[in-house]
């Protein structure tokens, strides 16, 4: 039975970086489950890609941050922030899919 | 003015709040010139409330709270003989809005009878001088934006650059005591004095990057409290002036990703703030101490340059519907409303869009929502129409409201109306839209030349 990621970590959030990126953090509870996601490379910009929906071309990077056991995905947004059609201008409730990933 | 000691050992920040207007506790503002600080600091601005600010010349805050708080640091400030740097003026820092903040100063230094020198940095970039670059070759545009054409340009309007430390040194080495800049690298407000001052530029702007954002990085967060910062020759060190708050290494680290896209590598005018041998301590006193940042200078220095463009009006009407053989058919119905509209449109010549933002199924998420399924009791419908001119918002919007309100979809049992509307009138006007035209890097040979104009007020009059 795998585990909900909630189980490992404390914060999930999501906001623009700049009008043309979405960038999700995941912070960790401890450094032990950072070194779990890190060494077991549980998330891949592929399973980022299915959970959002979007080509794994628009998914730009993953990066581990230690100092705040973090991990960072930044990925391109559907359209700039404010252009027609726009449903989130900050981007800061586009985290909830990644509460679908599990180890 | 503390320019005066060339040998300092530290350099004290004190900056006001997250963005200038959302307010901070006078305690924690009284506490923070407890400790003597040599820049009382506020970043003003930012690009994540949409293009509309920038393109509209009007600022995302509140009047009246902007002018609280430039009361309190202007009053301080002057009064003590501490530099105040406000950048990004108004929110997005075009010339509008660094007029509308100039007259709010202006106010206050009448109401108090302010004696002070000011600086006022414009950072409006001349079309005429984007052309030239482009037709050059040199402006860059960044991840995921368009490569600048010259018909885009022809529309953009406000265009602005992000200065860097250079015009607020300039301005602060001819003894303005206080310094309103327009659009500005966050964290030049902070870095700009110290790093004339010799202290190191790494450290300097990596400080004033977490300040700008003010106690946004202590735990608990907050946008509306002060922080205060404490710069040394190898580390700088970041404390709450809440005691119901504190900075921990996770908290700091933390704030170090957000709104980022790579938090090892921080780009900025001229240059990169380097993050990959840096380090955070927890110090007692809920302080931390952080070292190792490293500021390194590019090869061409360059500036990122924001504008936007007219798109056209918007109109919009709220609604919500409580039938559930709507809400299972939700997506075609409002697939056949708006052919039916865009029929009747197309005969009568009016141009528009229409969006259906549907709450309760995807109008947060829109085309990133992954879940399909609707099983809430009600569904929330903005209906947000965009046109040419706000006249064809308007059509658009009160034919697709009316559409959707009598629409006869397959197994409809309520004849009678489709549509909740909780206001009357049922339609309103949203003014302008803007779209974002300029996000790219242009090249800039003389950093520290930005038009300024150098004000002095003595007992809250202008003399000349």
């Amino acid at each position: 039975m795998k585990r909900s990621i909630l189980r490992a970590a404390k914060v999930i959030r999501s906001k623009n970086s700049g009008p043309y990126e979405l960038t999700l953090d995941i912070l960790f509870k401890d450094r032990e489950h950072f070194e779990l996601f890190r060494r077991r490379n549980i998330v891949t910009k592929r399973k980022i890609a299915a959970l959002y929906r979007r080509p794994v071309g628009d998914i730009l990077k993953i990066v581990y941050f230690e100092p705040s056991n973090a991990l960072k995905i930044t990925m391109r947004r559907p359209i700039p922030s404010g252009d027609a059609g726009e449903t989130d201008i900050y981007g800061a409730q586009q985290h909830a899919p990644l509460l679908r990933l599990t180890y | 003015m503390a320019a005066k000691t060339g040998r300092k050992k530290e350099f004290r920040v004190l900056s006001a709040t997250a963005i200038l207007g959302y307010g901070f506790p006078e305690s924690s503002f009284r506490e923070g010139l407890k400790r003597r600080p040599d820049l009382i600091g506020v970043d003003a601005g930012s690009t994540d409330p949409g293009p509309y600010y920038l393109g509209a010349g009007k600022s995302f805050t509140n009047r009246a709270a902007v002018k609280r708080d430039l009361r309190f640091m202007l009053t301080a400030g002057v009064r003590r003989g501490i530099p105040v740097v406000i950048g990004t003026a108004g929110g997005s820092g075009a010339r509008p809005h660094v007029d509308w903040c100039e007259e709010i100063i202006r106010e206050i230094a009448a109401e108090e009878k302010l004696t002070f020198k000011m600086g006022v940095i414009y950072a409006d970039v001349p079309k005429s001088r984007v052309l030239r670059h482009l037709r050059k070759g040199e402006i860059t545009p960044l991840t995921y934006v368009p490569p600048l054409t010259e018909a885009v340009l022809d529309e953009t309007v406000n265009i602005v650059c992000q200065m860097g430390v250079e015009p607020i040194q300039k301005a602060l080495a001819v003894g303005c005591q206080v310094v309103l800049a327009g659009r500005c690298y966050d964290p030049a407000v902070f870095a700009a004095l110290p790093i004339s001052l010799g202290f190191d530029p790494g450290l300097a702007i990596h400080m004033g990057k977490i300040l700008e954002c003010a106690a946004i990085a202590a735990l608990p967060g907050s946008g509306a409290d002060c922080a205060f910062g404490t710069l040394r020759r190898d580390s700088f060190v970041l404390e709450s002036l809440n005691p119901k708050r504190v900075f921990t290494k996770v908290s700091t680290a933390a704030h170090t990703l957000y709104e980022k896209t790579d938090p090892y590598h921080l780009p900025g005018p001229g240059g990169e703030l380097d993050l990959t041998g840096c380090s955070f301590t927890e110090l007692p006193g809920g302080k931390v101490e952080v070292r190792g940042s490293r500021h390194v200078e590019s090869e061409r220095y360059c500036v990122k340059l924001e504008g936007v463009r007219r798109v056209g009006f918007r109109t919009i009407a709220v609604a919500g519907t409580r039938d559930p053989i709507m809400i299972r058919a939700i997506d075609q119905i409002l697939a056949g409303v708006e052919s039916q509209v865009k029929d009747i449109l197309k005969a009568e010549t009016v141009e528009g869009r229409i969006f259906f933002h549907v709450y309760g199924k995807d109008g947060v998420m829109g085309a990133l929502e992954p879940e399909k399924r609707v099983c809430g009791h009600e569904l929330g419908i903005v209906i947000e129409a965009v046109g040419p001119t706000q006249e064809a918002a308007d059509a658009v919007c009160s034919l697709t409201r009316s559409t959707l309100l009598h629409y006869g979809y397959p197994g409809r049992i309520s004849t009678a109306g489709n549509l909740a509307l909780p206001f009357s009138p049922s339609d309103a006007r949203m003014g302008e839209v803007f779209e974002f035209s300029l996000y790219h890097l242009m090249p800039l040979a003389r950093p520290d030349d930005f038009p300024t104009r150098v004000i002095t007020m003595r007992g809250g009059k202008e003399t000349k």
